[in-house]
């Protein structure tokens, strides 16, 4: 099967992991859902490499990133729908 | 696919099986390194393995030194060993553990003597095992004699989507035939540590994994400057995409696919409990944590990799395996399995994890991974604490 661009964990994740060399801005991608085998659109809003993440939903600062359905972090300046998702906006709720 | 039976490795005399047949020059301490060397370029089909410690160690931190090189000389990929060390005493302890085993080892000292008339000694003692050892062959061995450790390292969000769960996949597959497993890296759980603590098989297990974690969480709690950047993640991991230590843990989690750990292990202890799955308490750093493992008697290593790690051990094969296209373009040479066509859904886990198995055996039955073949002995000792 060709054509993904996108894949996300879990159904309750709230990012996908960009699977193709990079995503560029409005670009429009397919995502596949591991968990149920179900497929999505999102437009992307930036250039996003590989291995990165876009958010599937806006975001508040406060918010918890789900991803393989747990929680990674807290959004700490918030995101819009389709934005990359990395250490310049999500911080661990560990260290 | 149907899993072979067996495998092709050399039976030892306390019936473990080795994977490769090594004759190691071990010293006890680091000034005998030179010593060590110097035998091991003398003597064809031997190998050093140089250290930083071994001097003035006490207390756990010495225990685990002690632990580290007795298990070193007794994992059954070493088929004879020479222990080096300053003096007699310590070096006399680490021989008769490794004796213990059945298999021929011989220990020297320095002190007294000198190194010139030292290297002579060992020279002649090491050439004798080097033949010795050259003249065993590999015989059909059950699947069960395969002790396999994993680890991953330079890890980015392709490990977690695939070549962490390849070897998840391919744990499933393997523990049910008898297989000894083990995982590590206890401060890179710290994220899924509770869901980590769940798989432990008993309420022992489960409450000794608990008091592992939170007992290196307090250690790190406690030395951490500000946030751990660039060391939880590391700055490779930042740059493939992994933002937290959450992210990172949750990834990693899933080399253990669906299986449950029977017990925890201190590092470098030997699992006693029969097979299945161990988890031992190591650093996430790649070299100490596949020592400690090798040392625990681990005859196979699997090493999923994100954005390139390229650590080998000197005892025990390391195949790596990528999910990453641009790291199994760019450093081809160091990638013994290539799983990225999960990512394009040109493969799925279940024929991912039967690659990964067949390369497995390939490797238990003698074929070099990348890392032999470039010659890569990463042998580093985990220090606990300073010494006195």
């Amino acid at each position: 099967m060709n054509g993904t661009d996108i894949i996300i964990h879990d159904e309750k994740d709230n990012v996908g992991v960009v699977v193709i060399e990079k995503i560029n801005p409005k670009q429009d991608c397919d995502c596949w859902i591991m968990e149920n085998d179900k497929s999505v659109k999102i437009q992307s809003m930036d250039e996003i490499p590989l291995g990165h993440k876009i958010a599937m939903t806006d975001l508040n600062e406060g918010d918890t990133i789900l991803k393989y359905g747990h929680d990674i972090g807290k959004v700490v300046k918030s995101i819009k729908k389709g934005e990359h998702v990395h250490v310049h906006n999500v911080k661990t709720k560990k260290w | 696919m149907e899993i072979p039976k067996t495998f092709l490795g050399y039976k030892r005399e306390d019936g473990r099986t080795g994977t490769r047949n090594h004759v190691i020059i071990l010293p006890v301490d680091d000034i005998s390194n030179a010593c060590a060397e110097a035998v091991a370029n003398n003597i064809k089909g031997t190998i050093a393995l140089p250290h930083s410690y071994g001097r003035l160690q006490f207390g756990a931190d010495l225990e685990l030194h002690f632990r580290t090189m007795i298990g070193t000389g007794k994992n059954p990929n070493v088929a004879a060993v020479i222990v080096i060390g300053i003096e007699p005493k310590w070096t006399k302890r680490i021989v008769d553990a490794i004796a213990t085993t059945g298999k021929p080892v011989e220990g020297f000292s320095i002190e007294g003597v000198g190194d010139i008339d030292t290297i002579a000694r060992v020279s002649k003692k090491a050439q004798e095992f080097s033949i010795w050892a050259s003249e065993k062959q590999r015989e059909e061995r059950p699947i069960s004699d395969l002790w396999i450790s994993v680890k991953c390292g330079e890890s980015d969000t392709t490990s977690g989507l695939a070549s962490n769960p390849t070897v998840g996949n391919l744990m499933d597959k393997l523990e049910p035939l008898g297989v000894h497993l083990c995982f590590g890296e206890t401060s890179e759980l710290t994220g899924a540590e509770t869901v980590c603590e769940k798989r432990g098989k008993t309420p022992e297990a489960q409450e000794k994994f608990r008091k592992t974690w939170s007992s290196y969480n307090d250690f790190i709690l406690k030395e951490a400057t500000d946030d751990l950047s660039e060391s939880q993640p590391t700055a490779g991991n930042i740059a493939g995409g992994l933002t937290t230590i959450e992210e990172k843990a949750f990834g990693n989690f899933q080399k253990i696919g669906g299986c449950q750990f029977i017990d925890v292990l201190e590092p470098a202890e030997e699992p006693t409990k029969g097979p299945g799955l161990y988890f031992m308490d190591t650093s996430s750093a790649a070299a100490e944590c596949v020592t400690l493992q090798a040392a625990g008697g681990f005859n196979l290593h699997l090493f999923p990799t994100g954005q390139g790690n390229i650590i080998g051990n000197p005892i025990e094969p390391v195949v790596k395996l990528t999910a990453n296209p641009l790291t199994a373009r760019t450093m081809s040479e160091h990638i013994d399995v290539d799983v990225s066509k999960i990512l394009s859904r040109e493969m799925n886990l279940d024929e991912a994890g039967d690659e990964l198995i067949k390369a497995t055996i390939r490797v238990a039955n003698g074929r070099l991974t990348c890392a032999e073949a470039l010659g890569h002995r990463e042998f580093v000792m985990t220090k606990l604490y300073r010494s006195a």
